[in-house]
């Protein structure tokens, strides 16, 4: 077994273990996107940072998910450096997809207030779920990453239904972006508020209450 | 332009179908068609046992690589740092105007097409445009229809 420290607390971990994974077992919480249980690491989005003191008042921002154990790593999930650094990225993140709402819920968590970033929606964050549940989960591989720097995306070949692909619908689930969009339709300084929108909601006639959040204009009436 | 299997075979077999050497038979592939058509990708998939989406993720990567047909002509004009102060914009423009394409096209009678490049490595020469695999230095709106003019009367001439 490794020990190692995480935010003051010695814990033994087994070795190949994340730091993540190590700090979820003491019921840490540290916010992830790319990380997907049952996948392998990825270590893209960096909302997952972690400082790793290393001392002489020296640190580093590691991605926890992507970080193996090691003995006597001294680890803070929650410094100013690391929430500062997680604030940034998200804020990147919401200036590509500002739709997603996984990433307004996680700012809003995270107290941030403006996207300072010119807003693109591109409608994926490329974390890479969907093409690592595709091949690794359904051996598939009908999806993947194609081109690269701006024009990066996620796409099938030639925009074809790929042979391989199972129509198991796995691609679209475990997105945190093509997920029901947030609600409200205006964007403050690149953040929805919705939830904290108490404008009247109307709901079906014959509502039962499906409990789907609804934004400033409620759900269509069927 | 129709691929025929067993061209793509040849190639892929010449390197031993080996899934390692999957940019060595593409860029085969593309000397021997000029781009990578989608037939010819599902061979190399196919014979590899490698998703397409794998294939075409590498095909679309690179530059080098083209999935449209390109024209008889490579006209690639270099926007780098070093040519774009020396003027490399108003020779862009002076190109497209005599062809008649955008940057990424392909001329109607498919002889020519035109790229655009972030520096070739000579800024000395600079502004520059390569035609095919040959360096045109110190280019000027005014010289761009003598050097085009070369490639256009060649061959079938027009
Ligand atoms: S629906 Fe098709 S592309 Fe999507 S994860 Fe399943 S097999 Fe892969
Ligand atoms: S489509 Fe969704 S799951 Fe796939 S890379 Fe983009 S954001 Fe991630
Ligand atoms: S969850 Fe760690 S980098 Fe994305
Ligand atoms: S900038 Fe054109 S060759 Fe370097």
């Amino acid at each position: 077994m490794i020990e190692l420290t995480i935010d003051g607390t010695k814990v033994r971990a087994a070795p190949g273990t994340t730091v993540l994974e190590a700090a979820r077992e003491m019921g840490i919480v540290i916010p992830t996107l790319c990380y997907y249980p049952g996948l392998s690491s990825y270590g893209e989005c960096r909302v997952c940072l972690v400082e790793m003191v290393k001392g002489r008042g020296r640190s580093s921002l590691e991605a926890s998910c992507a970080l193996p154990v090691e003995q006597g790593q001294v680890i803070l999930t929650s410094s100013a450096k690391v929430k500062k650094a997680r604030r940034v990225v998200v804020e990147l993140l919401l200036a590509s997809c500002p739709s997603s709402k996984t990433l307004q819920c996680m700012a809003s968590n995270m107290g941030i207030n403006q996207v300072r970033f010119k807003i693109k929606p591109r409608e994926c964050i490329l974390c890479g779920r969907c093409v690592r549940y595709c091949k690794e989960q359904m051996r598939s591989g009908g999806i993947g990453f194609t081109g690269r720097g701006t024009a990066r995306r996620v796409t099938t070949a030639f925009g074809h239904t790929p042979e391989e692909c199972r129509n198991c619908g796995g691609c679209q689930w475990i997105c945190p972006v093509c997920e029901r969009a947030c609600t409200a339709d205006s964007l403050v300084n690149g953040l929805c508020g919705g939830c904290q929108n108490l404008a009247h909601v109307e709901t079906c006639e014959i509502c039962t209450g499906c409990s789907e959040s609804v934004g400033a204009h409620g759900h269509t009436v069927y | 332009m129709r691929i025929d299997a067993s061209k793509v075979d040849r190639i892929v077999d010449a390197y031993g179908c080996h899934r390692d050497s999957l940019i060595s038979i593409l860029q085969d592939v593309q000397a021997e068609c000029s781009y990578l058509p989608e037939d010819a990708l599902k061979r190399v998939a196919k014979r590899l046992k490698l998703p397409l989406i794998q294939v075409y993720g590498v095909a679309t990567f690179f530059k080098a690589f083209s999935l449209q047909p390109r024209g008889e002509h490579m006209v690639r004009v270099c926007l780098g740092t070093a040519c774009h102060v020396r003027g490399a914009p108003a020779v862009l423009d002076e190109v497209r105007r005599q062809l008649d394409v955008e940057p990424g096209e392909t001329t109607e009678d498919s002889r020519f097409t035109l790229e655009t490049v972030n520096c070739l490595g000579a800024c000395a020469l600079g502004p520059l445009v390569v035609v095919d695999s040959e360096y045109q230095g110190q280019i000027t709106p005014g010289k761009v229809k003598r050097v085009l003019k070369q490639y256009m009367n060649d061959g079938r001439g027009k």
